[in-house]
């Protein structure tokens, strides 16, 4: 077990003595990321508050580099370990400068003053989280993006081997997510600083954690590599998506196609297809796509969208079965949409059905107006 | 824009200024306080008093045991109000606990009244360490209410309202004691209920300059981990400090300020509240180790002006010192709660 830095053996955690979540076995190493994913209210802010003994655990012990966090003082343990909370930070008139130098506290003297070297490590951590320019600013009077910047630079300059965050990216605009990601990447790859969170953007945390953890209710459904965990069935099961589903390659959600008996059809390829997809999806217009090879882009959005795709393998010609499923699916429609798409050796018989629907008079012809990827 | 080490050096003038008035206020309101009344002694002659107890017989007397363990008493007492107010306000996250909001004052009003009325029954003398003693059991059940209350109420006016209405308790039963004491118990309860710094004797300024001070020191000395507690108890344990821990402590020595002052001034309004938060606007900082200091000074401050005028406005007639301290106190507060109020929309 020595190989891991952070792990958590038989850890049960919960309220007022009772185990909500059981069998936690947590096991990471220095300078990795690991976030947990799971619905609302299945126990991620439950079990970090545990890891950080903001909450007596029921059952079990965390470990960090083989030291019984149960057996370490709070102050021990601030000097290993720092975090930032979804709690707001309450005291008055605090500048961003005197939040982020709360950090230095278990460092500084009786008094709590900070010496030059304090300072400069104050500075540097605001630098860090590129926050300098707030250093006199109110702390309550500054954006969601940057107090989440400054929390962060809080812990960085408690220099904790593990810093441990409850949904630090909620509230964030996108570009503010990817700014605080990217600065704990950076922090964990370069200082060896270990990560723990816990994320409802399952697209990022696929992208940044090496670590995934699926918490769902009672136990921990999954633990292991975002490649191992990031499966339709596993996220779809643990998120109990029955309405839309995720996109696994693209890390993105689609709302559940429209129901009915579709009569509507779109011939598609190389992305002309997608704005059409989504309009006719929200339009609540059931449709069937085709023919969109497999490793098309429009195919993953079909997939998600159309009631019926016909599609055809990979680098090959358009073979007669799937040809003869999409005529008869055209010949049923009454309306056939041709979004464009680039005509070459492999897909000609594509120009064979939209000849067709022209001569049923059902075609309704934006190629001129779609644009291909 | 200026650079942030600029206003770093105006922070710091800042402080240094606000420290130097409060003493040189405190100096002169001392001052003022010994050389006015309905006899009046110059400067020249009080330095002669202190230093060198030479001077007339009578004005020995006035200054030595009328004026000065008054001034001390204001000044000391009043300190330790409002120190014990910064606490609460520190315990509750809110900035209008304090002493008497709370019901922490009535509290040692009834165990007093107990003492004064049904104790006195049976031994025929009561000593500071029976009133200290009193007062600061009372403080702490009435403490332990609020906490009680505390425990289940997250809301803060709702708070206050529990506050509030355990004050009314302890009132009440202090009124039903009165309805059935003696005649001359009440007169000494009655005066010590309205608040006063006067017929403080030097046993008395003894004991609780030296409780007093202890308790300031210790508190002082406690300016970190209630810095870090003000950002909230999560924050506070991840910092390193035993909030549980903390918490009792922080809690036992407001309440043995609080019950302290009350034992030999009464049951005082206002001081622990609009006193810090003067301070707190004055240094625009709430960092304990600059209002812990600044607030204890700015107490002693505040009471030597209400004294001053209590005495002084109406003479020979003197006002109780709680008319004055809620006349001067309840307006901070109210702008407090504005400036809060418009702060948040």
């Amino acid at each position: 077990m020595g190989d891991y830095y952070f792990r958590t053996s038989d850890l049960s955690v919960g309220y007022n003595g009772k185990a909500l979540i059981h069998d936690i076995e947590i096991n990471v190493r220095a300078g990795e990321i690991l976030t947990l994913i799971g619905p609302n209210g299945s126990g991620k802010s439950t079990i970090l508050k545990s890891i950080t003994k903001h909450l007596a655990v029921i059952k079990g012990d965390s470990f960090i580099a083989d030291a019984s966090v149960n057996a370490m003082t709070y102050k021990e343990l601030s000097r290993r370990l720092a975090v930032v909370l979804t709690e707001r930070i309450k005291g008055e008139l605090l500048t961003c400068w005197d939040v982020v130098a709360t950090g230095r506290y278990p460092y500084t003297n009786t008094l709590g003053l900070l010496g030059p070297e304090d300072k400069e490590k104050v500075r540097a951590a605001m630098e860090r989280v590129h926050a300098a320019e707030l250093a006199e600013r109110d702390f309550s009077a500054i954006s969601d993006g940057q107090r989440q910047r400054v929390l962060l630079a809080r812990a960085i300059c408690q220099e904790p081997e593990i810093i441990v965050l409850d949904e630090p990216t909620s509230f964030l605009d996108i570009r503010h997510k990817l700014q605080l990601l990217s600065i704990l990447r950076s922090m964990a790859k370069e200082k060896g600083i270990t990560v723990i969170m816990s994320l409802h953007e399952i697209d990022l945390a696929q992208k940044i954690s090496d670590k995934i953890m699926c918490v769902s209710g009672e136990t921990i459904s999954n633990f292991g590599t975002p490649e191992e965990i990031f499966r339709e069935e596993i996220i779809n099961e643990l998120y109990g998506i029955s309405e839309g589903s995720f996109n696994i390659a693209f890390g993105s959600v689609e709302l559940p196609p429209p129901a009915g008996e579709p009569n509507t059809f779109v011939i598609s390829g190389c992305g002309s297809g997608i704005s059409v997809f989504r309009r006719l999806q929200k339009e609540d217009t059931p449709f069937y796509a085709g023919i969109i090879f497999e490793n098309d882009v429009d195919y993953q959005v079909a997939k998600a969208l159309a009631a019926e795709v016909v599609t055809e393998k990979p680098f090959e010609r358009i073979s007669d079965a799937a040809f003869g499923r999409a005529l008869e699916l055209i010949k049923k429609c009454r309306r056939v949409i041709y979004a464009g798409v680039p005509l070459g050796t492999g897909n000609r018989r594509i120009a064979d059905l939209v000849e067709t629907a022209h001569e049923l008079g059902t075609l309704e012809d934006l190629s001129g107006e779609t644009e291909t990827v | 824009m200026s650079s942030p080490k600029h206003e770093k050096g105006l922070a710091r003038v800042r402080y240094t200024a606000v420290f130097i008035c409060l003493a040189a206020a405190f100096a002169v309101l001392t001052v003022w306080n010994i050389n006015t009344g309905s006899v009046h002694i110059s400067v020249g002659r009080i330095a002669r008093i202190i230093f060198l107890r030479a001077g007339d017989e009578t004005e020995i007397g006035i200054v030595w045991k009328l004026r000065l363990p008054r001034i001390i008493a204001a000044a000391v007492l009043g300190g330790g109000l409002a120190l014990s107010g910064f606490l609460m306000q520190t315990f509750f996250g809110n900035p209008i606990a304090g002493p008497f909001v709370l019901g922490i004052s009535s509290g040692s009003k009834l165990f007093v009244a107990i003492v004064m009325i049904v104790v006195l029954r049976f031994v025929n003398y009561v000593t500071s360490w029976m009133m200290v003693v009193a007062a600061f059991a009372g403080a702490l059940i009435a403490m332990g209410f609020v906490l009680l209350a505390a425990r289940s109420i997250k809301q803060m006016s709702m708070l206050l309202v529990a506050g509030i209405m355990i004050s009314y308790i302890c009132s009440a039963i202090t009124e039903f004691l009165i309805t059935f004491a003696k005649d001359s118990d009440i007169v000494n309860l009655h005066g010590w209920s309205q608040g006063r710094f006067s017929g403080t004797t030097w046993a008395d300024v003894r004991f609780f300059v030296i409780v007093i001070l202890v308790c300031f020191a210790l508190v002082f000395l406690m300016s970190k981990p209630i810095g870090a507690y003000q950002m909230g108890e999560s924050y506070a344990q991840s910092m390193g400090v035993n909030v549980r821990r903390f918490r009792v402590i922080l809690i036992l020595m407001s309440s043995l300020i609080a019950g302290c002052v009350t034992a030999f001034a009464g049951p005082i309004s206002f001081v622990g509240i609009a006193v810090p938060h003067l301070i707190k606007m004055l240094l625009k900082s709430a960092k304990p180790i600059l209002v812990i200091p600044a607030s204890f000074l700015g107490g002693g401050v505040f009471c030597l002006l209400c004294d001053y005028i209590a005495r002084t406005a109406f003479a020979p007639v003197e006002l109780s010192i709680s008319t004055v301290t809620a006349l001067f106190g309840a307006p901070v507060v109210i702008a407090m709660l504005i400036r809060r109020h418009g702060q948040k929309s």
